[in-house]
């Protein structure tokens, strides 16, 4: 102890002291500390957390308030989950340029980290639906028919037999489904956007979802064929009777002018 | 065989063919004296003539793509699964009826092509007789004698509707399936009876197992049937009374200028029918109409959007969904007024216009012949009310596709059925006043184009300096077509009292006929057109004005 004390004030004591100091908070902490995994996660997590916050009071907090607690002019954000924030701003809905009846579709400026980021953040708000993986919303190896019959039971009311869009009260709309993403046709079926009613997992399942995709991708996408010719936009009667009038009925007029013009000389006699 | 007969008939060696084949013909069918009294039969020559002949051409391509449809068609509501090559619907329960279009559409050899060639022929032929008749009603030709035929044309046309309407129910698709049930509703709506109706007319509720075999069979036979025998009617009396021109230099109420029936008629109507036949089924080849497969089979628990009739029932959408949805209760039993209403009006709207011809002729009083037709302008009052009334008509339709419009225009749907409920009120009033005074404006310039001539555009400068534009006279023909109309003089009541100086009975209707003779040609309702008199008068004074 002697020894020790008659260094005690040694110039390198201090010195000393602080390795043994720093190798014990060290050691301690090696010990108590979570694993390193886990640790880089949380991390990740609370930064996508943060910059989607970040983007949140930029883009979304003057409507829906700065919490996500939703103001008059915007609803609360708080468990709709990641799915719908997915929907709303990839598809270029959210941020809305202007109130108005509904929110209409545009182009979409954030990249998939933003969104990502503006996902995580209102999904840490409260528990939602989350983003669907690919495996399930690929319609590859779906029923197409009884796709069909569950768009025709649950969608075509407002979004017209194979989803050309229809009208709703007061300005509203169903948007045409043509071309629309799977995922994104997933996601609004998930979490039913603006108008639209959800149809969660208990009411519609993962398969039907599939089904109702890979219908739409049969009759309304850029592949889908139109056996008759012309489509005239899919809405039905009205656009095959303005057609028939304009072309068909108009056309024979102006056959039937052609030949009135042409009327025979008659002879001299 | 050919040696007997130059044997038998030696003495008759140079009589060709036909005329033996006439000779056989004539004996038997007495087709010489038909022939005689009918191939010189007279046309006018107008494009506007041959609107009819559009409808009776189109006709014909129905009843002929008809015929094909009926040999694949089942009309059966039995409920089978289908496997037919339309993927999307492969494994789907449906009628037999919505299985045999689809097999029709994709497994019969040209099926798709007649299927469309038949639904466009429709659209055409309802089309081409709206403008048939507005053809016929904007140029009087519906006066006497040709009263009767005007209300076969009527016929034809409501007939169509129904026609139509029944055959686009038969596939038992989604789309019709909402429309059968719309219809079944209007049925329902009426009082008393309406129940009763349905019951018996789909043999039980709604959609029962019977309404595609009872349709198919009023679609193909028992209206087709009537149709046909209205057209057969209808061509008779255009013989009967032959056709009707405008005036000109030649043609008088008593004549018809035009080219004979045989040959110039044979082949320009024979052409005419080829181009039609033609134009329909290009029309065909381009676009689809009722694409079934992609509407799904009809099940009453299903609907979509954007479910609309033909366009011939438009009107008849439009004034249900314009109309409000009242209702009244009285002991127990429910008045669907929302309904109702709007299944009178369209009996009361149709109507109109088919007496139309009677009201006017009790209006004017004038019993005798018209074979020459009236220029729209020179009738200014009737011309403005065929054009209210096709605006109530266009304005209906534009309410039976209001959703269509609202998405398609960025409207709300509440907004395009106001301007509908307030415009079938005030649109045709609106339509009235301006297109009467339109014709009002056309007669005046008439008028003075007889009076002063055609403007020359020619700027002349007189010897003390005034600048005057050259008018050039008409032609005796231009002027003899300009003041060819007759024009009416307004009925009156006569004197309030008698020569007793007791006062007269005039019965009401009378007044009422005063009335509206003085709004059809009184005063400031038809611009008088000029006299020889005022014509000779600025004419033979100064040579220009």
């Amino acid at each position: 102890m002697k020894k020790l004390s008659a260094r005690r004030r040694h110039p390198l004591a201090a010195l000393v002291v602080l390795l043994l100091a720093l190798a014990c908070t060290g050691g301690l902490y090696t010990v108590f500390a979570p694993t390193d995994e886990a640790q880089a996660g949380t991390t990740a997590q609370s930064l996508a957390i943060d910059e989607g916050k970040k983007l949140y009071a930029v883009g979304c907090a003057s409507c829906h308030g700065t919490g996500g607690q939703g103001t008059t002019d915007g609803p609360s954000l708080v468990g709709v989950g990641a799915a719908a924030v997915d929907f709303q701003v990839a598809t270029g809905r959210m941020p809305a340029q202007q109130p108005g009846a509904q929110v209409p579709k545009k182009k979409n400026i954030y990249s998939q980290a933003d969104i990502d980021q503006l996902a995580a953040y209102i999904a840490s708000l409260g528990a939602g639906p989350s983003v669907p993986t690919e495996e399930q919303y690929n319609p590859e190896g779906a029923d197409i028919a009884k796709g069909g019959e569950l768009f025709r039971n649950n969608c075509s009311q407002c979004h017209n037999f194979t989803g050309k869009g229809g009208a709703l009260t007061n300005g509203k709309y169903a948007p045409t489904l043509e071309d629309v993403d799977p995922k994104h046709i997933y996601e609004a079926m998930q979490t039913g956007p603006q108008n639209m009613p959800s149809f969660p997992d208990t009411t519609l399942t993962e398969k039907n979802k599939k089904d109702i995709i890979a219908y739409l991708d049969a009759v309304n996408s850029d592949d889908s064929e139109s056996p008759g010719g012309l489509e005239l936009g899919g809405l039905g009667p009205v656009s095959e009777g303005l057609f028939g009038w304009i072309f068909g009925l108009g056309g024979l007029i102006a056959v039937a002018v052609w030949v009135a013009a042409r009327t025979a000389k008659a002879k001299k006699s | 065989m050919s040696t007997t007969t130059t044997k038998d008939s030696r003495s008759r060696e140079k009589a060709p063919a036909g005329e033996k084949v006439a000779d056989w013909a004539d004996g038997r069918l007495g087709i010489y004296s038909l022939a005689k009294a009918n191939m010189r039969k007279i046309f006018p020559d107008h494009w506007s003539f041959m609107l009819g002949e559009i409808c009776l051409y189109s006709f014909i391509i129905i009843i002929l793509t008809g015929v094909y449809l009926t040999l694949f068609f089942h009309p059966s509501m039995n409920e089978i699964e289908y496997h037919g090559s339309y993927v999307p619907l492969q494994g789907q329960m449906m009628s037999e009826a919505f299985a045999s279009t689809l097999d029709i559409s994709f497994d019969v050899r040209g099926g798709l092509l007649i299927r469309q060639i038949h639904h466009w022929a429709a659209i055409v032929f309802l089309a081409g007789m709206f403008v048939h008749m507005m053809r016929v009603f904007f140029t009087g030709a519906f006066r006497k004698p040709r009263e009767i035929n005007w209300l076969f044309g009527f016929l034809l046309f409501v007939l169509g509707m129904f026609t139509g309407f029944t055959g686009y129910s038969l596939p038992d698709d989604l789309l019709s399936g909402t429309g059968v049930r719309f219809t079944q509703g209007a049925i329902l709506a009426t009082p008393i009876v309406g129940t009763y109706i349905s019951m018996f007319l789909f043999g039980g509720e709604f959609p029962g197992g019977d309404f595609v075999s009872r349709f198919y069979s009023i679609h193909i036979l028992l209206l087709p049937g009537i149709m046909l025998g209205l057209v057969v009617g209808h061509l008779i009396l255009v013989f009967y009374h032959k056709h009707t021109q405008f005036a000109g230099p030649g043609k008088t109420n008593k004549n018809v200028v035009g080219m004979p029936l045989l040959p110039v008629y044979m082949a320009k109507a024979g052409g005419f029918f080829f181009l039609v036949f033609g134009f329909i089924a290009m029309l065909s080849a381009v676009a689809s109409i009722n694409p079934i497969w992609v509407l799904g089979p009809y099940r009453p628990d299903q609907v979509s959007t954007g479910a609309q009739p033909d366009w011939y029932m438009g009107f008849a959408e439009g004034l249900i969904r314009a109309m409000p949805g009242w209702e009244i209760n009285l002991w127990g039993h429910t008045l669907v007024l929302g309904v109702f209403i709007p299944l009178v009006l369209f009996g009361l709207f149709l109507g109109v216009i088919a007496l139309y011809p009677f009201i006017e002729s009790w209006i004017t009083g004038d019993k005798r012949e018209h074979h020459i037709l009236d220029r729209p302008r020179n009738a200014p009052t009737r011309t403005g009310f065929g054009v209210a009334w096709v605006t109530a008509y266009m304005i209906m339709l534009i309410g039976g596709g209001n959703d269509i419009v609202a998405t398609h225009f960025h409207l709300s749907i509440n907004s395009v059925t106001w301007f509908v409920r307030i415009g079938f009120f005030v649109g045709p009033v609106v339509a009235f006043i301006v297109t009467k005074r339109i014709c009002l404006g056309l007669q005046r310039r008439d008028a003075d184009k007889v009076l002063h001539g055609r403007e020359s555009g020619i700027i002349k400068r007189l010897p003390h300096g005034e600048f005057i534009e050259v008018h050039e006279p008409l032609s005796q023909e231009a002027l003899h077509t300009l003041t060819a109309h007759e024009q009416y003089k307004p009925a009156e009541i006569g004197p309030a009292v008698d020569e007793n100086g007791v006062e007269r009975k005039v019965k009401g209707s009378q007044k009422l006929r005063a009335k509206l003779s003085n709004a059809y040609f009184g005063e400031d309702n038809q611009i008088p057109k000029p006299t020889a008199e005022e014509y000779k008068e600025i004419t033979s004074g100064h040579g220009h004005h």
